[in-house]
């Protein structure tokens, strides 16, 4: 199906099922611990035997030898694997460091030798007898200040609007101020783990934990450089990716070449210690903002240079996505460079780029305020825009930003905040109010599915992920209202190769997509009923099809009904910008003593097309709120300069909010639609909850203390300077 | 991690006397962190003792009307004894600041005294680190290292790594003693002062214990009264090691005893420093930090610490 059109008044406009908020319908799964993570799928093949891999401890070099004698004759070994045993491994179109094989080192804990054992305890204990000589690179310069310093001013700008410099020169309030963001780690609870049978050599099956099952089986073929249509792979459940499961990982990788050496079934699963450095992350970045306004608060300018690191030909982080967009100014120069660094590989994490260009902009913006004596909030309002400020012939599609300003702040109280910083207190605490606001582009990709009816029972096929997004229930909503079944009348099958190829999850577009998806497919299955029924349009509603005298259960149909189909994104929605939009609103206390920060009360307006389930929408906006307060107060990989690696490489060192550092946090859903996006009039969410979020916190830090922090993470030792004696 | 022998012995005594007598022998407690750091390859024993089972979980009064802790009390029943709750709120305080609920139902009183920093270059087995490599060169000193959460007082040269312990913190502040049973079956009462020993040139040497020789018991004093406090400050609100934590004990005439943690190789307290309690937080500092050598990453924790008990002074 081509979705060529707005959708106009459609059957989800009269939706029963699809806006209900509904329960996960795999949620008795994993609360019973049934569902079947990749690591323990032990039914899945007979014979499998335990990988454990070896990493590289240095940041960049070559290997000059190894030796695995030892570890070949440890108890229960079967093999070992180096990576000198082995011509490099391709390198697949969207990543930058290689997996496997070869003697270079690029980056620290790169994969080097793969043990194959009886039990995983053998397989560890020799992994470790494994010896390595190693020729270190030269020294490598780490610093991205220097590096922003050196490329300021060079090359061509992104978005170049008006006349900026003229601008700062006539404002009447200018803030030019430098911030920064750490490198940040995706952590999720299932580290990357793999089954692989490649036991022939020949056809290979891979259970796995992966967000995107088509670039899976892509990536592995280039990586062996073998015909896709060879791999299969499966990925039903998910225990987070956050994007850093997007790519193909070591852990695949190490157990297809294990399982083909020894011609049996291979497990893996990357050691905690080693997913920091071995897989993707966040890059940190460096960025400069400039912000020229009048003394109405209208932008006159916003210029925005932001700095990231990566691996040769990659993309680093660009802080400054949203910046063409988010606010109506007469001028706009905007540019990222990317500073190549022999680091793990800097790729996408929960909306890549806004998230760490959201936590500079926003915190500009405050700062911006205070200049005029604004209210942060009408600062906003004043400054939004129905089309793009870079290309005013551009409209969105929909944009509700001033929407969720009111709503956020009337139900947060923001007119009864603290206005005076460093003016409230109880007891110790200081108290501080911020808001920000959020911004994240709403993409689609082609997404297709297969349904087939019998029985008056439903299945729904696509190779869509569930990465505890809640994706099965979400397509199961949207085939129960395409059919006109209750939602337990519908079987959601995701997350295998052997099923239509979706969009997979990532870049929130995966449950717009993937939903506009199953709708394809599902009006090709209405067709074929009506006409096996003769009629023309019927209705769908509680398990029968109606049409003038016809009346006819689905449950009484003859024989399997089956549909496939894929939506395919039409021209016309690129004369819009598509995107999503929230404000937030944060409520901290900080100990006058120790700065110790503590976040009290977190409310968060969001305007995303339609929701599919206040569910598990709200579950995703909070989620990603808790991110972000992590990103704003405690996550950083702390980079080693001298070697080259980030140094606390496990969950004790990398602190990710937990649970006593998350208050009340309430969500506000606009009642939008967004016609331009999907039939469903759906965009998605998930990534627009990390958006703005951190920078709220770190004005609210601000409005509690008078400390302004402009480097991420906003941590105790960056306010002792500037707290009043106790 | 590497493989292992297991033994479960009939009593203290032979615990030990079987741990002198087989050459890479431990005991085993709750396991918490000895069996995090095998898995690692940073402890490598070929025998573990298992010392669960020797009746050494009860807490009894002493005669002179102090507590005696059994070894394989557990931290959560340590923190919530009824004694201790009453006349020894610092030790509860401090238990509960540490870890989470699953890991102090295993943690063990003897444990938690033993257990081993959290320096991120010790943890990472391709790195150069003296206390698990004598001899290696420290990570954590060489230009660009990360250091954030290391010492700054106690340190040398060799090893800035700090005692990670809560409960430790507060016993130390409360006087605590150790009590052991050696090799040869003898008893031994060790001050908790002198238990934790300096890197120095050694920081692989932790402690005052001999080859073999188990902890039976950690015993404290009779009540001291006063206020009792503990302020554990970290980077997020639970579940964290301290960047500085301080036990604080105030008499009604303003005098009182302070100690640090999260600042030095083991518990941080001087009887100079206590006695400037009654002149706040910046003169018991300037005696209790004096010498202090941080890095440019951690220097922040002699601010921090001052200004932690300052609040606390200011709380009552
Ligand atoms: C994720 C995590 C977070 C943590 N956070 C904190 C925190 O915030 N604050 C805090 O204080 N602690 C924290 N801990 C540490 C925890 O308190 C210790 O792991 C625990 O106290 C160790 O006790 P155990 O009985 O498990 O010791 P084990 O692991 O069994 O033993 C530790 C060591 O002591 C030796 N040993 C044990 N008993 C005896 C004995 N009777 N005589 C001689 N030697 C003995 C063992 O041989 C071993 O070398 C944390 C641990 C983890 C894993
Ligand atoms: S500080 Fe101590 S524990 Fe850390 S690397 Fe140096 S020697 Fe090892």
């Amino acid at each position: 199906m081509q979705f060529n059109e707005p959708a106009g008044q459609n059957l989800f406009d009269n939706a029963t099922i699809v806006g209900r908020p509904t329960h996960r319908t795999d949620g008795p799964l994993k609360v019973t611990g049934t569902a079947p993570y990749a690591y323990e799928r032990h039914d899945v093949v007979e014979g499998q035997l335990y990988g454990y891999p070896v990493a590289a401890g240095i940041s960049h070099g070559r290997i000059t030898s190894m030796d695995a004698e030892a570890a070949r004759n440890a108890p229960g070994v079967h093999a070992v694997v180096t990576t000198l045993d082995i011509e490099p491994l391709g390198i697949w179109d969207y990543n930058v460091a290689r997996l496997f094989g070869g003697d270079e080192i690029q980056h620290y804990h790169q994969a080097i030798a793969v043990v194959v054992a009886d039990s995983f305890e053998e397989a560890r204990a020799a992994a470790s007898l494994i010896e390595v000589e190693y020729a270190p690179g030269d020294p490598a310069d780490y610093d991205l200040d220097a590096a922003f310093e050196r490329f300021e001013g060079t090359g061509e700008p992104s978005t170049m609007v008006g006349n900026v410099e003229g601008a700062l020169e006539n404002a009447a309030a200018v803030v030019d101020e430098m911030y920064h963001t750490p490198s940040e780690s995706h952590q999720m609870m299932e580290p990357f783990a793999s089954i692989v049978d490649w036991s022939d050599g020949e056809d290979m099956t891979v259970w796995t934990s992966n967000q995107m099952i088509e670039w899976n089986r892509q990536a592995l073929a280039t990586n062996f450089g073998i015909d896709p249509d060879r791999i299969r792979v499966e990925s039903p459940y998910i225990g987070g990716g956050f994007g850093g499961k997007l790519w193909l990982r070591c852990d695949a990788v190490l157990a297809a070449i294990g399982s083909r050496e020894v011609g049996r079934p291979v497990r893996l699963a990357m050691p905690r210690p080693m997913m920091m450095n071995n897989a993707t992350h966040r890059s940190a970045t460096v960025q400069r903002i400039r912000l020229a306004a009048g003394e109405d608060g209208k932008l006159t300018g916003i210029w925005h240079d932001a700095a990231s690191h990566s691996l040769p030909g990659g993309r680093g982080e660009n802080a400054t996505a949203q910046t063409p967009y988010f606010y109506g100014a007469e001028s706009l120069r905007v540019q990222h460079h990317i500073v190549e660094m022999p680091l793990p590989e800097a790729s996408d994490m929960r909306a890549p780029g806004e998230a760490s260009g959201l936590m500079a902009l926003e915190v500009a913006m405050d700062e911006l305020a205070e200049a005029l004596d604004m209210d942060p909030v009408q600062l906003r309002i004043v400054n939004d825009t129905q089309v793009n400020p870079s290309n005013p012939d551009q409209a969105f599609s929909e944009r509700h930003f001033v929407e969720c300003l009111e709503r956020g702040a009337e139900a947060f109280g923001w007119a009864d905040r603290n206005t005076t910083p460093g003016g409230m207190r109880e007891g110790q605490w200081l108290i501080g109010h911020g808001m920000a606001g959020a911004y994240r582009g709403a993409p689609t990709l082609p997404s297709g599915a297969t349904v087939r009816l019998s029985g008056g029972r439903l299945i729904v096929e696509t190779d869509m992920t569930d990465i505890g997004t809640g994706s099965y229930t979400i397509i199961g909503q949207t085939a129960a209202e395409c059919l006109g079944l209750p939602l337990d009348a519908v079987e959601v099958r995701l997350g295998n190769s052997a099923y239509p190829v979706s969009s997979g999850s990532g870049g929130q577009f995966g449950a717009a997509s993937s939903t506009a998806g199953v709708y394809a497919a599902c009006v090709g299955l209405r067709q074929q009923i009506a006409g096996q029924l003769g009629v023309e349009d019927p209705e769908f509603r509680e398990g029968r099809v109606v049409s003038g005298d016809t009346d006819v259960a689905l449950a009484d149909l003859e024989g399997e009904l089956e549909a496939t189909d894929t939506m395919q994104w039409g021209d016309f929605k690129q004369d819009y910008v598509l995107a999503t939009f929230g404000a937030h609103f944060v409520e901290v206390g900080v100990h006058v003593g120790t700065g110790e920060i503590r976040v009290r009360r977190m409310v968060a307006a969001a305007d995303a097309g339609r929701i599919l389930n206040p569910i598990t929408a709200r579950s995703q906006v909070i989620g990603g709120m808790t991110m972000a307060v992590g990103a704003a107060l405690s996550e950083e990989m702390a980079l080693d300069t001298g070697r080259g690696m980030f140094a606390n490489h496990d969950l004790a060192g990398y602190e990710v909010a937990v649970h006593a550092d998350i208050p009340e946090q309430e969500v506000i859903f606009l009642d939008t639609l967004d016609g331009i996006s999907t039939p469903l009039k759906a965009k998605g969410v998930g990534e627009l909850g990390i958006c703005g979020v951190a920078a709220a916190v770190a004005n609210a830090v601000y409005n509690a203390t008078g400390v302004r922090v402009r480097e991420y993470p906003v941590t105790l030792d960056k306010l002792l300077g500037g707290l009043p004696e106790v | 991690m590497r493989a292992f022998s297991y033994e479960k012995v009939a009593d203290p005594a032979a615990a030990a006397a079987r741990a002198a007598e087989v050459e890479g022998a431990k005991f085993l407690a709750g396991g918490t962190n000895l069996l995090d750091l095998m898995k690692l390859e940073i402890e490598t024993p070929v025998h573990l003792i298992d010392v669960n089972g020797l009746g050494l979980d009860e807490v009894t009064e002493t005669e002179d009307g102090g507590l005696r802790i059994g070894t394989l009390v557990t931290n959560t029943a340590l923190s919530a004894d009824e004694r201790v709750r009453r006349d020894y709120p610092v030790l509860t305080r401090a238990i509960a600041a540490g870890a989470s609920g699953q890991l102090r139902n295993k943690a063990t009183t003897g444990g938690n005294l033993l257990q081993r920093t959290r320096c991120p270059y010790f943890y990472d087995t391709a790195m150069p680190c003296n206390k698990r490599e004598p001899g290696s060169g420290c990570g954590a000193l060489t230009e660009g290292a990360f250091s954030r959460q290391l010492g700054v007082i106690g340190t040398s040269d060799n090893c800035i790594a700090t005692h990670p312990s809560d409960m430790a913190v507060a016993m130390r502040v409360l006087d605590a003693t150790v009590e052991t049973v050696t090799p040869n079956g003898m008893t031994r009462r060790i001050p908790l002062e002198e238990f934790h020993l300096l890197p120095g040139d050694t920081p692989q040497e932790e402690n005052a214990l001999m080859p073999g020789e188990l902890i039976t018991h950690v015993t404290l004093p009779a009540p001291v009264g006063g206020t009792q406090k503990y302020h554990k400050a970290r980077d997020r609100a639970s579940y964290a090691f301290a960047l500085v934590s301080v036990a604080l004990i105030r008499q009604p005439d303003g005098s009182g005893r302070v100690a640090l943690g999260g600042v030095a190789p083991k518990p941080w307290r001087s009887d100079e420093a206590d006695a400037e309690l009654p002149n706040g937080a910046r003169a018991v500092m300037a005696h209790l930090l004096e010498g202090a050598r941080p890095t440019e990453e951690n220097a922040f924790k002699i601010t921090l610490a001052e200004r932690a008990l300052a609040a606390m002074l200011a709380e009552e």
